[in-house]
């Protein structure tokens, strides 16, 4: 009887242990929103969409050239790596699925999916920056589209794989030729899991702040020229949260908010898209 | 059906021309190829750049711990120091959290608040690095310093051996710090590998467990863990590998600086990303960038062992599911 209460007793400990590390777990997620929202909504105004960063010291200012600059080089960078990613995705579920091509890549693109992202900006200035000579939008366009790649590629895969195969028979026997049965009938089956994935590939590279370090570096005024150095949200958040200045400070703390609501925003509007078209 | 009917009946249409078919498919197959090559790509660019400082320094690099710009004397022993200690302590802390976490999800939680619980760990993953170090450096690092770093050195600091690595001046900032937020950033890649590996256990293996007697925790520690032991290390790897490279988050916390001259966790130190992101944009070309690059074709290499390794732990459990 006494092995007997020893083990309800160890039982119990480790499931007290386990709803503790929930409660851990969501402490922290919980203690970073509401920092971020508090500090975040003081620093909120309207000038940070009107005015420019502003230069050290300096009262006021905004994020105007960040927040364009950011939206520009995101916006650029998932449209550049969106349709590669989606061809290189069918061509791992629909050509290449038992090939042994088929299986390196996605091996490969398994490991390039959790590399490092300062090592993409580190390979973009080795390619781009040091051969052109200077650091430019489009080099952090470049290193975000690699960023996206292999989400896409993923993403685009696997929800291809989800379509039953008998869809493509029925598609083949009416005599469509290859490319059709995959653009008309199992990318459009995919659909809503392939645009999850491209929201998720943007979720992830709004808030990437390593890649842009060496590529479009930062810009203190206003330019919309992808061959200058480009303003972006992360890059000024780096250098303003580690300024001394209060003024500096207040106006990271409102970019990090934009930044999160925008990155928790997408990932939920990604959730609730998929499992809507789910339901169908 | 007959072939020959097939031959006399008239032709309805012309056959479609595959040509399309070819085409395409040569594009998915290039993009495809692209990707494979980019792996290839990274670590050529990166062997090249770094080229003037391997020759210069050889394999004493990772040796030296020498970091003197103005002189161009460059050693990655504290960066590589840096980058390991806060990564170990990033697992020590993550691994059972995720393993509670993981057993809460799949065996405690009530049905309804599954998916919840759920999706708050995956957006804990999709805050974005550079909110960490933020919030971490401004509002973490201080409260750190102030209450639970003196804590622990008035406690485990007075342990024999392992004191020494609670001791020392408490400024919040430092390698336990980073090693702390890193963990709050891994937590949620690990737990949600191992509720993925849990529930794939056959549920036979589990209410056989319990058919015959055995409590919730038994049944986890003796059947579920045993049967998904490579996915769990895949997971933890797969973590490990997130640590590893993490950059914004631990350059906020870290505290750089090249000098090191305590094995005190207090203390602060520097990691292989952190340098990349504080000198890499004002170095001057030569032998100064390059040795930042050699630094991140250390950093490249091995994470892609860590991963390689989660992989194939990952790929061996899903091959044995068939089974």
């Amino acid at each position: 009887m006494e092995l007997l209460a020893r083990r309800k007793l160890t039982n119990q400990v480790a499931l007290t242990l386990s709803l503790a590390a929930m409660a851990f777990g969501l402490f922290w997620l919980a203690w970073i929103l509401v920092t971020v929202l508090q500090l975040g909504i003081d620093g909120l105004s309207l000038s940070l969409f009107t005015e420019m960063t502003p230069p050290p010291g300096a009262e006021n200012g905004g994020l105007l050239n960040a927040i364009v600059g950011s939206l520009i080089l995101v916006g650029l960078g998932t449209a550049v790596g969106t349709p590669i990613g989606i061809m290189a995705g069918i061509y791992l579920a629909e050509y290449g699925r038992y090939t042994w091509l088929g299986r390196v890549t996605r091996f490969v693109n398994d490991l390039l999916l959790s590399a490092p992202s300062i090592v993409i900006g580190l390979f973009v200035y080795a390619v781009v920056v040091a051969t052109t000579g200077k650091f430019s939008g489009w080099s952090g366009v470049i290193a975000l589209a690699l960023l996206v790649l292999p989400i896409v590629i993923r993403t685009t895969e696997n929800m291809l794989m989800l379509v039953p195969g008998p869809l493509r028979e029925a598609a083949f026997a009416l005599g469509a030729p290859k490319h059709i049965v995959i653009y008309k009938v199992t990318l459009r089956a995919a659909r809503s899991g392939v645009v999850t994935g491209v929201l998720l590939a943007v979720a992830r590279i709004a808030g990437e702040t390593a890649p842009l370090l060496f590529t479009a570096l930062s810009n203190q005024f206003w330019s919309v020229d992808l061959n200058e150095p480009m303003a972006n949200l992360p890059v000024t958040i780096f250098k303003f949260a580690m300024s001394p200045f209060e003024d500096w400070q207040r106006l990271a703390w409102a970019g990090v908010l934009l930044i999160t609501l925008g990155v928790l925003g997408l990932n939920v509007i990604a959730r609730v898209l998929f499992r809507a078209e789910k339901l169908h | 059906m007959n072939s020959r009917q097939a031959d006399t009946a008239p032709p309805i249409r012309k056959p479609v021309s595959q040509v399309g078919a070819k085409v395409f498919g040569g594009i998915s197959m290039l993009f495809a190829v692209l990707a494979l090559m980019l792996l290839a790509g990274i670590i050529l660019a990166l062997t090249v750049e770094s080229w003037p400082s391997i020759k210069a320094f050889g394999p004493g690099f990772i040796f030296s711990s020498e970091w003197n710009p103005p002189a161009e004397r460059f050693g990655a022993l504290i960066p590589i120091y840096g980058t390991i200690v806060s990564s170990i302590i990033a697992l020590v802390i993550a691994v059972p959290v995720s393993f509670g976490i993981a057993l809460f999800l799949t065996e405690l939680s009530p049905l309804w608040l599954r998916r919840p619980l759920g999706t708050a760990v995956e957006l804990l993953a999709a805050v974005p690095s550079i909110v960490f170090g933020m919030w971490g450096l401004l509002v973490f690092a201080p409260i750190f310093g102030e209450y639970i770093q003196p804590a622990l050195a008035a406690t485990l600091g007075q342990l024999p051996f392992i004191g020494v690595l609670f001791s020392g001046p408490t400024m919040g900032i430092g390698l336990l710090c980073a090693g702390i937020i890193l963990a709050v950033m891994i937590i949620p890649y690990i737990a949600s590998v191992m509720r993925d590996v849990f529930e794939v256990t056959p549920a036979m293996l589990k209410e056989s467990g319990y058919g015959l007697g055995c409590t919730t925790w038994e049944v986890m520690w003796r059947i579920v863990l045993p049967y998904t032991k490579n996915g769990v290390v895949g997971g933890i790897m797969l973590g490990l590998g997130r640590a590893l490279g993490e950059t914004m988050a631990v350059t906020f916390v870290i505290g750089n600086t090249n000098f090191l001259s305590t094995a005190s966790l207090f203390a602060p130190g520097n990691s292989i990303t952190s340098a990349l992101a504080n000198e890499f944009a004002e170095a001057e070309r030569g032998l100064h960038t390059s040795a930042l690059m050699e630094l991140g074709l250390i950093l490249f290499v091995i994470t892609l062992i860590v991963l390689i390794l989660s992989k194939l732990l990952l790929l061996r459990l899903s091959a044995n599911e068939g089974r």
